[in-house]
């Protein structure tokens, strides 16, 4: 019992990355209609802006918790402007293009960033510092965690309940539901779809930024081929949770998370990706809109 | 009217150049020798410590010649990819045409390439791939190093009878030829010598970075110490996860982990664990040390095994050059860049492979070197224990 109550707080720390990762998919996709294969890569140079931020502050030498939000918050706005940089050089040409266009030019850049960072960052992976020692905490019974996993799950949280505020609560992300809504409508009731747009894509790479630091943290080895396989993983725990839906996708990349956990821990290893790729078959055959997505006929 | 002659004059003067450039004067005779291995990736030390072992045993050649020739060593990537050591063996083979190959370090690599050497009759000298299979490949394929079944024995021993142990749980690369045989093999001798292996073998795939259900599972298992012969930036992963874990006990190892890396990586977690090596670099052998001076002057930092075993494997491949010239200077010649793709190159690496093949008590740097007729060498094992994050000799191990 003690074993499975460790691979569930072992789950729930990997779902909570993958929830943040599929938050930035749900969002855009919710918004434009677009899938940002990009999104992986996004996380990706999170974790490298908060390597170089840590270099910088030397908080693997001296770690104290302000480097380490600082660290946190250097990621972000550093993917923050990364992502509005993609939206504008790469996406918001091919707006109204053919939906194809838009999806081909996100796989055009997530290759980019994915052999550009090779160039640029090296092909060797690097190993993040340890920006906060790692303590073990019993929670009694065989179980325990680690004050990095609880970390994980604070900052994961706390991103997410903000978001939710932001967009229930705030007059900007008011007019991301209306602009997911209508778009039309929304440009004719004097919203700014354009920057509406800009800011959805500004907001869904400071999560993955968020997440590639935390995982950091967490399995510290980082290279520029690490957000192929898990940015995939968040689309489709997108998918599961219903794309498109916020709390959804939280569900989704929790889902994600302990399953994969329970097939390494008790079936075999070499199922661990496959596991998320079943789950996709078995949610699109079984509903296709996703956990907690509504059912749309959609207007031909 | 001008300008447009001045435009034809130089796209003319270019076009002359390149055609030029293309035709180039008859190269000089030289010997082309090929090395291949990780230089980035997954396991770049590998690659990087056997490129500069090689790189060593190059610059002491008097004159950088042998036999009147000089020698040139083609250095290949392939990002610790098996398919990648394929692709570019087959282009030292074919483009470079060299007539001796040294790498790998990853056995799954080794095996993968050796076959393109065998069938071009291309001496291929593995200086580190333990893995039983691979001089398996053919007749051509040496290595420089002990085999899996040795090692494996080595610290199932060490396990049993050093330290007393009797429950020994096993976390292996499922994809990794050295990995498997490796965990299997020890796993036999640690049975044979009255231990138990709890639970099933726990396994992950090489590159993952997360390790932590399968040391869930491995906790609750209660073992005395954990079996991982994988490489080494998995290997400090794995002990990092662990210790959040509350996993305390050692963590063993073999010549994987060997690395500058894998203190860097794993830290304080790695304080108590063992793994097997091809020497301690605190041995005061004398050969030993004057390894250790030179190539940390020529490279500002510390060799490790592998970078010794590369070392000796190019200093081997160079002596057997020589005796083949002093032997038989004809057969010799065949060498030489300008005899590539001819019967007298055909000729000349079978001679050389006879030589080689008859190595007998080489005083190498990381012991004394004698191949059997596996063209496998016999040498002793260190194991190093990690203590205060260094790495300090424990035993040696005679075969």
């Amino acid at each position: 019992m003690s074993e499975f109550l460790q691979q569930l707080v072992n789950g729930l720390t990997s779902g909570s990355v993958y929830a943040l990762i599929a938050l930035g998919y749900t969002m855009v996709y919710g918004i434009l209609r677009l899938i940002n294969f990009a999104h992986g890569d996004v996380y990706m140079l999170g974790a490298f802006f908060g390597l170089f931020a840590a270099r910088a502050l030397h908080a693997g030498v001296d770690p104290n918790p302000v480097k380490a939000l600082a660290v946190l918050l250097v990621a972000m706005a550093g993917c923050g402007i990364a992502g509005v940089i993609i939206e504008r050089c790469a996406y918001k040409p091919v707006r109204r293009s053919p939906r194809l266009s838009a999806l081909i030019t996100a796989i055009g850049v997530s290759l980019l960033l994915e052999n550009g960072g090779r160039v640029v960052f090296g092909a060797d992976p690097k190993f993040f510092p340890q920006i906060i020692p790692s303590r073990i905490i019993s929670l009694g019974g065989g179980v325990s965690i680690s004050n990095q996993q609880i970390i994980i799950l604070g900052v994961s949280l706390t991103l997410m309940i903000l978001l939710r505020l932001l967009v229930k609560h705030t007059r900007v992300g008011k007019a991301m539901q209306a602009v997911s809504w209508n778009p039309t409508a929304a440009a004719l009731m004097g919203i700014s779809v354009d920057r509406i747009i800009t800011f959805t894509f500004m907001i869904g790479s400071m999560l993955a930024a968020a997440a590639g630091v935390l995982v950091a943290l967490k399995d510290p080895k980082i290279e520029p081929y690490m957000g192929m396989l898990p940015g995939l993983k968040a689309f489709v725990a997108a998918v599961l949770g219903g794309i498109g839906n916020i709390p959804g996708a939280v569900l989704g990349g929790l889902v994600m998370g302990i399953a994969e956990v329970m097939v390494v821990g008790y079936v075999s290893p070499t199922y661990r990706d496959a596991i998320a790729f079943v789950l996709l078959i078995v949610i699109l055959l079984v509903r296709p809109a996703g956990i907690l997505g509504r059912n749309t006929t959609e207007k031909v | 009217m001008t300008s447009r002659i001045r435009w034809f004059a130089s796209c003319a003067l270019v076009l002359a150049l390149a055609i030029g450039g293309c035709s180039g004067q008859k190269k000089a005779d030289e010997i082309v020798i090929g090395e291949y291995g990780s230089l980035t990736g997954n396991d770049a030390t590998f690659g990087q410590s056997t490129k500069e072992g090689v790189e060593l045993a190059l610059s002491e050649l008097p004159e950088g010649k042998l036999g009147g020739l000089p020698v040139r060593c083609v250095v290949e990537d392939d990002r610790g990819l098996p398919e990648e050591a394929v692709t570019v063996v087959k282009k030292l083979v074919s483009q470079d045409q060299v007539c001796a190959v040294i790498g790998e370090v990853a056995s799954s690599r080794s095996i993968a390439a050796a076959p393109v050497c065998q069938e071009a009759g291309v001496l291929m000298i593995s200086p580190s791939s333990t893995n039983f299979k691979v001089t398996q490949q053919g007749d051509y394929i040496f290595r420089m190093c002990f085999i899996d079944d040795f090692q494996g024995t080595v610290m199932a021993k060490f396990a049993a009878l050093n330290l007393k142990l009797t429950k020994v749980a096993i976390l292996e690369d499922a994809r990794n030829d050295y990995s498997v045989g490796l965990a299997d093999i020890f796993a036999k001798a640690f049975v044979s010598l009255g231990g138990t292996i709890p639970g099933k073998v726990q396994a992950y795939n090489a590159g993952d970075t997360d390790f932590r259900s399968q040391l869930t599972a491995i906790k609750a298992m209660n073992p005395q110490a954990i079996w991982c012969p994988g490489y080494y930036t998995e290997a400090g992963l794995i002990a990092r996860q662990a210790r959040e874990l509350g996993i305390k006990v050692p963590l063993l190892g073999g010549d994987g982990w060997e690395s500058e890396k894998l203190l860097e990586i794993g830290g304080e977690a790695l304080n108590g664990c063992y793994y097997s090596n091809h020497y301690a670099a605190d041995n005061p052998d004398p050969r030993l040390q004057a390894f250790l001076t030179s190539y940390k002057a020529k490279f500002g930092k510390e060799s490790d095994a592998i970078g010794g075993l590369a070392y000796d494997a190019a200093k081997v491949l160079f002596q057997s050059m020589q005796t083949l010239q002093t032997l038989d200077a004809a057969a010799f010649a065949g060498l030489g860049s300008s005899k590539a793709g001819t019967p007298a190159r055909r000729e000349a690496t079978k001679k050389l492979r006879d030589i080689v093949a008859g190595l007998k008590d080489y005083p190498g740097v990381t012991g004394v070197i004698t191949l059997d007729s596996n063209r496998n060498a016999t040498k002793p094992a260190v194991v190093l224990e990690i203590k205060d994050g260094k790495k300090v000799y424990n035993t040696t191990v005679n075969p």
